[in-house]
């Protein structure tokens, strides 16, 4: 993992104890609350329903138990005894007091943990795949690029006011864990002739209005990415909509004046970039790649598993994923217990899980952006016991992608941008469905729920989405099919007529017997639903 | 009726104006009618309150009920976290909510 150096730790400090004076100030009067806003909020403070909320960053959601054991402590010390893992790979701490605030800051500082560029119109926190490092699909380890890329994005000084918020994803990997297509700039890196490059897709993401980014260079070589994001970001920092905050995001510009003027304009200004000499040298990125080598797997380890205990088989089924080194295995932690709140974990399973990845993940963690926890390098060996420690802890839910790993936004319940709640409704359908040998049969089925149409509950991206909307006064869901996220990405499609919780939990259940019912061998719900198209479905749903 | 909300301004706590000073249970609210926006740029202004914002609350023997969901789940808590609510061992506090 990245350590910082003294420049890191001394910036990070040094906006402690500006943000202390800013608070103070504002607590004094000095600062009115529409002065202190945009300073809390480049602090990640918000101000939500109940109380002040802090939303702290994990950069490429990687953290270390150290890292870990802080998140619980916060939680513990300063909040309500939980924090909320959420789909950008960070955590949020729902009631917080500002007098406090600053005191949070500087104890996540002594762990190299801050809440700067999450919120505001900045590049935020630089999301990545939670498997990387580990994987068996990756090209190389993405984590490099991410932190690259956070050290140039951060404090950027032509990038801090932007039009609106921009997303960052890296993946190095076919298989896409990120919803890299669905960021404001998705980066996959590839291998071609040997040669490691980026294919650069520009213009995506979700919210009100839905874009998969278009590819707008399939291979930009490594050596000249910073040069070709800074054109990228100059480019929308000069033409985005400022006057209009509902088209400022990039991908309205990309999609107004179409990717290939896009990609046309970007090229212009990287020649021009190209020569100011931003590109990292190559000893600087290998110092900080270093810090991500990978740690010490031993060698000639077992791949056996006792498979004995049969609720152990079915976690290990479902929840563990093959690791690129011999002997060693993915262990993903669901944060989603029937019945549960989608991403909570409480102060002692954080506890728990700092516990285990220090004594079994080479002391490594990650958050995805599913809400959940993964424990990147763990000995086959050592599963079973993992696995008890996890159960012990109400932590070994063993539905990884299936119907009840709903991902859902803090919704109504604490948002105060939510129109309707997304929790009760997970639970309910959680619920209905927690048979597991049912929620097996049905198989891989992202459901993803938002309140709202900001999409934070990433609904549009669902094989099965849920939008909350308020219908005077009202809480009432929009059902919607065949959004995926992955590298089969695809925006769904609204079924009809919205429904109340009850209703949509009832049009799911109908559509999971359609799909049980009209499957061929190896579809799963989202291939059946493309093969099928929407009006068996809507038959079924409506009657 | 119309009544007047906002956040304190250190704790962050949601809080009811009463007619004199501010409360953390809705039951206290009092009725500002047209007075409202007056009394909350004066309390902010004094510090005491943060964003504050006057909404439409229906009149009942228990107090005050907040005609939006939005407002009556600042009232009252989370409805998926009973024990963080204001009337953790009310059974019934669910479906005021609601």
């Amino acid at each position: 993992m990245y350590k910082y150096d003294t420049y890191d730790q001394a910036a990070v400090d040094a906006r402690v104890a500006e943000f202390r004076d800013q608070v103070e100030r504002r607590l004094s009067g000095a600062l009115s609350e529409d002065q202190f806003k945009p300073l809390r909020l480049m602090n990640g403070l918000y101000l939500q329903l109940h109380a002040y909320m802090l939303r702290v960053a994990i950069p490429y959601g990687t953290l270390d138990s150290r890292q870990m054991r802080m998140l619980a402590h916060v939680a513990r010390t300063y909040d309500r005894g939980y924090g909320h893992f959420t789909t950008r790979q960070n955590i949020q701490y729902n009631w917080i007091k500002l007098e406090d605030a600053p005191d949070i800051l500087a104890e996540l500082a002594t762990v190299e943990m801050h809440a700067i560029q999450t919120s505001g119109n900045c590049i935020r926190n630089i999301s990545s795949d939670q498997y990387a490092g580990a994987a068996a699909d990756e090209v190389t380890d993405p984590r490099p690029w991410a932190e690259l890329l956070r050290q140039w994005s951060s404090f950027h000084p032509e990038f801090s006011y932007l039009p609106r918020k921009f997303k960052i994803a890296v993946i190095a990997a076919g298989e896409d864990r990120a919803a890299m297509r669905l960021h404001d700039i998705g980066i996959e890196i590839v291998e071609r002739d040997g040669q490691h490059g980026a294919r650069v897709f520009v213009g995506g993401g979700m919210g009100r209005t839905p874009m998969i980014a278009p590819e707008i260079r399939d291979f930009v070589p490594l050596a000249d990415l910073l040069s070709y994001l800074e054109a990228c970001l100059r480019v929308y920092n000069r033409y985005g909509r400022r006057d209009n905050m509902y088209k400022a995001r990039i991908k309205i510009l990309v999609h107004e004046i179409g990717a290939a003027d896009y990609a046309r304009q970007v090229e212009e200004e990287f020649a021009h970039v190209k020569a100011l000499g931003i590109d990292l040298p190559a000893a600087e990125f290998e110092r900080i790649a270093a810090f991500f080598a990978p740690p010490a797997f031993e060698t000639g380890l077992s791949e056996t598993i006792d498979r004995s205990d049969p609720d152990f088989a079915l976690w290990l089924d479902q929840n563990v994923k093959p690791h690129k080194a011999p002997g060693y295995a993915i262990v993903n932690i669901s944060l989603k217990p029937v019945g549960g709140i989608p991403g909570d974990a409480s102060a002692e399973q954080i506890d728990v899980m700092a516990d285990l990845a220090e004594r079994y993940s080479f002391g490594e963690a990650r958050v995805t952006h599913a809400q959940n926890i993964v424990l990147p390098h763990v000995r086959k060996a050592d599963l079973y016991a993992v696995w008890q420690a996890l159960a012990e802890a109400g932590l070994a839910e063993a539905n990884l992608d299936l119907i009840s790993d709903i991902i859902a936004c803090p919704g109504l319940d604490y948002c105060s941008l939510a129109n309707a709640r997304s929790i009760p409704l997970a639970q309910k359908i959680a619920t209905r469905f927690a048979d597991p040998a049912r929620q097996r049969e049905l198989g891989e089925l992202k459901l993803k729920i938002s309140g709202c149409i900001n999409a934070c509950g990433h609904h549009h991206a669902g094989h099965i989405g849920i939008l909350g909307v308020d219908k005077k006064g009202t809480e009432n869901y929009q059902l919607s099919f065949g959004g995926s996220g992955a590298e089969d990405v695809s925006l769904g499609k609204i079924t009809g007529p919205g429904f109340d919780e009850d209703g949509v939990v009832d049009a799911i259940e109908r559509a999971t017997d359609l799909y049980l019912a009209r499957r061929e061998a190896g579809e799963r719900f989202v291939d059946t639903y493309r093969r099928l198209g929407m009006e068996p479905f809507k038959e079924a749903i409506y009657g | 009726m119309r009544i007047l909300t906002g956040n304190d301004l250190k704790s962050g706590d949601v809080v009811w104006w009463t007619g004199s000073d501010w409360s953390r249970h809705v039951e206290d609210a009092a009725d500002v009618s047209e007075r409202g926006e007056a009394i909350a740029r004066e309390e902010e202004a004094a510090r005491r309150v943060n964003v504050p914002y006057v909404i439409d609350a229906a009149a009942t023997p228990e107090g005050p009920r907040p005609a939006h969901i939005k407002d009556r789940i600042r009232a009252l808590g989370p409805t998926v976290r009973a024990d963080l609510t204001l009337r953790p061992a009310d059974p019934a506090a669910g479906s005021w909510v609601i």
